[in-house]
Formats: structure tokens, sequence, C-alpha cells
């Protein structure tokens, strides 16, 4: 087992004892951490402290040139396409959870085709494919179909979809998927137990294991991520960190990302326990950058576009454009219930526009399939 | 012809700055940039490249009169590599081609044996082949045997701007060469592309010093006027290092006046 997995099996019973470990952290321990070159898990710890919060500015300083050196002035747009909000899961923070009586939706593949035109005329070339976890609505040959279709129109299709096994993975990466993001939501096994009352995704184990076996079946890069707010912040993203590192040192060949889903209202009501201010959500995406100076790290548009743009050159290096959270949200009609509250509405074109008009390169390409 | 011409592959190039499409806040840059530094040979990502009709082509910022060398950045194996190349050969990209195999997205270290094979099989087709590696001086000799127009060995970690920290393999590497010598990747400041070239480096390969630098055009002049002065230094021949100071007069000297 390795050395994360194991800190996550006792980190399940002693994250008490993290937390008060992060908590513990003195301005020394900061001044230490941020002098390192290759910081480690400590380091990361204290940049995650209630004591870094002093630091900031020489975070965002360090962010910077970090960002500037590994990636250049440039951030990746892609755009999300729900592909059916069929569910069996009962997500309490989620507008998909099984038991909201809203009637589901999933797309035909000529609604998919008809989709992807309308991204692929806003210049996206990247599309995340998502649905919820019920395979009876979207069963294998159906997903095969539709990977393979997007795959002719956009140079990467990343899967952002319930956990697969290693079959599952191989199978969805021979049909075009290459690139894997999913979100463990949090790290603390008993808040996760809480906020999964039923259906598949109470397997907290499996989902967790889910990137590595990702990486295994050949997907070329691959994101995790917490969804900050369910449980206690620093705590969540320490280990999502750690999860991101352990990915990176299995393995190196792959393309590891970090994505920072900030908890948001889902329309029913479902309040963070643990409300992540902005100026913590920066400081996680700071000290994110600086522990993974090499992983790609994203932030969506639940995020109001002041934001989204200040923390451009931060260490932000792809981020949503012109999103729909709605099954057939691009397409003409009747909208379905959304996943999650949109903050950032803006175009593709607008947030092309406001790229530009921060020094940077907007760019909607970063892969070529060689095979 | 200039009589100090780059030449690889029977193709004469004046420039012994080579430059990099990636990383600029702005594709518009990049014109002026050829234009400051006189480089005419432009590495692009393939990944980057977006071959669809109406896509946002990087392409376009190039000016036509720069040799382009589209880079397999994304390979993992020489059957990756040797993909992309024809990939990019067919859109009409020309036969130039560097190849990046890169294993390790930490470190972004090349790996020498995929490269070598690509090599191989790469040459063979008809491509002008530049082989970016870790300074291994056996594989050094081997790629060029494989039939490689150049051998391309870093100077440090791509994007690390740590300069010639590989420098005592690269001595080793361009002693021996029978081919051009290009250093590629972790050259950080015009001082290390003048280093490299009076070592007797044939070229350098700059991306992230210049795309990064706070006014990227002033920096890609610097880095012109730094290639050309470590040239000029290497044809004019460098001073031998030594191990302790020597008078201008040795011990000797007096000799010439009797």
């Amino acid at each position: 087992m390795d050395e994360f997995f194991a800190g996550l099996v006792a980190a399940g019973q002693e994250l008490t004892g993290l937390r008060a470990r992060i908590a513990a952290v003195t301005s020394a321990d900061v001044r230490r951490a941020l002098a390192r070159a290759r910081p480690e898990a400590a380091d990361l710890m204290a940049l995650l402290s209630p004591a870094a919060e002093d630091f900031l500015e020489d975070m965002a300083l360090r962010a910077e040139e970090l960002t500037l050196r590994n990636f250049g002035c440039t951030v990746l747009l892609y755009a999300p396409l729900y592909l059916s909000d069929a569910c069996e899961n009962e997500c309490r923070y989620c507008g998909f959870r099984a038991s909201r009586g809203q009637a589901r939706r999933k797309l035909s593949l000529a609604e998919i085709e008809e989709s992807a035109d309308v991204l692929a005329r806003q210049g996206i070339r990247e599309v995340l494919v998502l649905t919820g976890e019920a395979p009876g609505a979207t069963p294998w040959p159906y997903l095969e179909e539709a990977f393979s279709l997007l795959r002719q129109r956009f140079a990467s299709v990343g899967i952002e979809i319930f956990p697969l096994d290693d079959a599952g993975y191989q199978r969805a990466a021979c049909a075009g998927a290459d690139s894997l993001t999913l979100y463990q939501e949090t790290y603390d096994r008993a808040v996760y137990a809480e906020l999964h009352p039923r259906g598949p995704k109470r397997d907290f184990d499996f989902r967790l294991d889910a990137p590595m076996r990702g990486a295994r079946a050949g997907f070329r890069a691959v994101t995790v991520g917490a969804l900050l707010g369910l449980a206690e912040p620093r705590s969540d993203a320490l280990l999502c960190a750690l999860h991101a590192r352990s990915l990176q040192l299995a393995h190196p060949s792959i393309e590891v990302g970090i994505a920072a889903p900030r908890l948001t209202a889902a329309g029913g009501g479902f309040a963070a326990v643990h409300p992540v201010p902005t100026r913590l959500f920066v400081q996680i995406l700071l000290a994110y950058r600086l522990f993974l100076p090499r992983a790609s790290l994203t932030v969506s548009t639940r995020e109001p576009p002041a934001l989204r743009d200040s923390l451009l050159g931060l260490g932000v290096t792809r981020m949503s454009a012109g999103s729909q959270t709605e099954v057939g949200g691009y397409l003409r009609g009747a909208a379905s219930a959304p996943q999650f509250a949109v903050h950032d509405a803006r175009s593709v074109s607008e947030v092309v526009a406001a790229i530009r008009a921060r020094r940077m390169q907007p760019e909607f390409k970063n892969w070529e399939r060689p095979k | 012809m200039h009589s100090d011409a780059l030449v690889l592959s029977g193709r004469a190039f004046r420039s012994r700055l080579l430059t990099g499409t990636g990383k600029y806040p702005s594709r518009e840059m990049i014109p002026r940039v050829i234009d400051a530094s006189r480089s005419e040979i432009m590495t692009v990502a393939l990944r980057r490249v977006d071959f669809s009709s109406g896509g946002d082509n990087i392409l376009d910022a190039i000016p036509r009169h720069v040799t382009l060398l589209p880079n397999t950045s994304g390979a993992r194996t020489a059957a990756e590599a040797v993909r992309l190349a024809r990939i990019a050969r067919e859109a009409g990209c020309g036969d130039f081609v560097k190849i990046e195999v890169v294993v390790d997205d930490v470190f972004l270290m090349p790996d020498n044996h995929e490269t070598l094979r690509a090599t191989e099989i790469l040459a063979k087709d008809g491509f002008v082949v530049l082989p970016y590696v870790s300074p291994d001086p056996v594989v050094a000799r081997q790629l060029e045997d494989a039939g490689a127009a150049a051998v391309m060995p870093l100077g440090s970690p791509i994007g690390s701007n740590r300069g010639l920290r590989t420098r005592e393999l690269l001595r080793i590497i361009i002693e021996n060469a029978r081919l051009p010598v290009i250093v590629d990747a972790g050259i950080g400041k015009p001082s290390h592309a003048a280093e490299a070239m009076e070592m007797g480096a044939a070229a350098v390969l700059v991306n992230t010093a210049i795309a990064s630098a706070a006014d990227p055009v002033g920096m890609a002049r610097a880095f012109a006027l730094a290639v050309d002065a470590g040239r000029l230094a290497f044809r004019c021949g460098c001073g031998a290092e030594r191990e302790r100071a020597v008078a201008s007069s040795p011990l000797t000297g007096f000799l010439r006046d009797m």
C-alpha cells in the first residue's frame, strides 16, 4: 500500500489529529515551507494552515512564477456536456439526487451531435462528458457510441462519470475518452457516509481507487478534486493534493490535475456545512499550485466572473466556459434542472475577451491523439 | 550564403537561435519575437495545432519564412511520436521534426531509448530529425548513426530556467559530435545561451525564457545578441580554463628580450 493510501486509511481514524496539526502550524513553519524549492507534505500542511493566511501575497508571487515557467501565460478552455441526469444515488448536495422529483432526461445520439456542433461553433475543442450514475439509463453501448461520436468532433474527450472498474476504464479509453476527472467529494469517511446515504456511491474506497484504475487503463490525464465545503476544507484540500501527488508518483507519464469545486446551492437548498470564504478558497488554490507545480488546476463556472479572472496567472490553467449544467442545456427547448448553479454565465467569446484583457492567451486545444 | 551557417540536413540557416511558440501571453507576439531574434526555426507542439478548418490555428501566427519544427510532445512511445510526426507532415508542416518523448510529467525528462527508436524510423522515412534527449554521449552517437540531422541534449529541465546544469556531459557530446549539437531546454538567461555557444554548441533552442519574460520581444533580442557573442567567442578561440591564475608574463618571458 503506498504512502498516501496508508496515510488516508490512518486519516480515516485520525482526521481530528490532522486538523489539530494544521491549526497548530506557526508562521515560522509557513516561512520554511515557502523557502523550500520542492515542498513536501508537511510544507503543504503549513501552506493550508490558518497561519498561512498572513502570507497569501508571498504565496501568490511564488504561484505566479511557477505557473509562468510551467504553463506560460495560457489557460485552456473546455466545456461540460451532460448526457443524462438519471441517478441512483442520493447525494444530499446534488441537484440530480434520486429523490428529487424532476423529470430525468437523456440525450439521444442526435442530440449529442447537435450539442457537440453548438460547442464546436463556439471554438470548444475539448469536452468533458458527465452523467448521473444509472447504468440502466446509460448502458455501455450508449456510452461507447457517445464517446466515439465526440472523439470525432473534439481533440480531447474527458469523462466525469461514476467510477468504473478496470475493465470499464479500458472500455471507455478504447471508445475514445482520453482524460478522466473524478472528485472524491470529501476525504472524510464519516462525512462521506452521511452525505451518500443510498446508492452505489456509498462505496468510498471504490471511488478513492478509481483515478489509479483510470491511470492504469491508459487515460493520459487524470484530475482529482474535493468539493470544498462538504467537510473541513483545509484537511480535505490536504488529502486531495496528496492524492494527486500519489498519482504522479505512481504514474509519472500521466498529466495529473487538480480541481477546486466550491460547493454552491443545488436548488434543493443544501447549504455547505463548512462554507469556504473566498480568501480561504484562494489560499487553497495557491497551496495546490505550490505543492504541485506541474499539475493543471481547474476552476469551474461555479465561481463568479471577477474571481475567476483574478485567479488567472495565479495558478489556474483550465477553465470551463459557456457552461450549461443541465442535460440538453445547449439545445433549444425546455431546460432540465441543473446539477449546480453556474455563477459565471459568460459565453465562450466573453471569457476569451476577459482572458486577453489580462494579457493571457486562451487555448482550446492541448492534445493530439497519437494513436 | 553566410560563411558560418548552421547546416541541418543540407539546409543552411544564418541564425543559431531556435525559438518556440509555447507559453506566450498572446500569439500576436510571435512575429515580433521572430523579428527581434532573427530566429529562422520555430518549434510548435503538435498537440496545440488545430488542424480543423475554422479552428484558431497557431500556425497562422508563424511568419511564412520561418522553418517549422513540429514537436511530438504528448507522445509517450516511439510509435506515438512517429504517428504525430506523420500527422504533421501530412498537414503540410514540412519534414522537420523535433522528437520529444517524455514519460515523466514532473521533471519532463525525455525517454532516450524511445527517442532513438523514433529517430531510426523517421530518418528512414525522409524526415529531418532533431531528437530531444537527456545528455548521454553514447545515445548521442547512436542518434547520429540512426540518421538524425542534429542532436538536442537538454541543459536542464524544460521550463526550469536553470541553465547548463548538464554542462560536463554537454562538453563530451560536443567534443565527440559529428553533427550539430543544439542545446535545448533549461536555458533561462542570455548568459546561459552564450555559454553554450562558447562551449561549441552549434545552436540553442529557447522557449520559456523568452515567452515568460516581462518583455518577450526585448528578451528575444537579448538572446540573439548572446548567441552571436558566444559563437564569435568560440570562433575566435576562447581561453582555456586553468587551475591557477597565470600572469601574462610567465617566468620565461624574459627570454623574449634576449
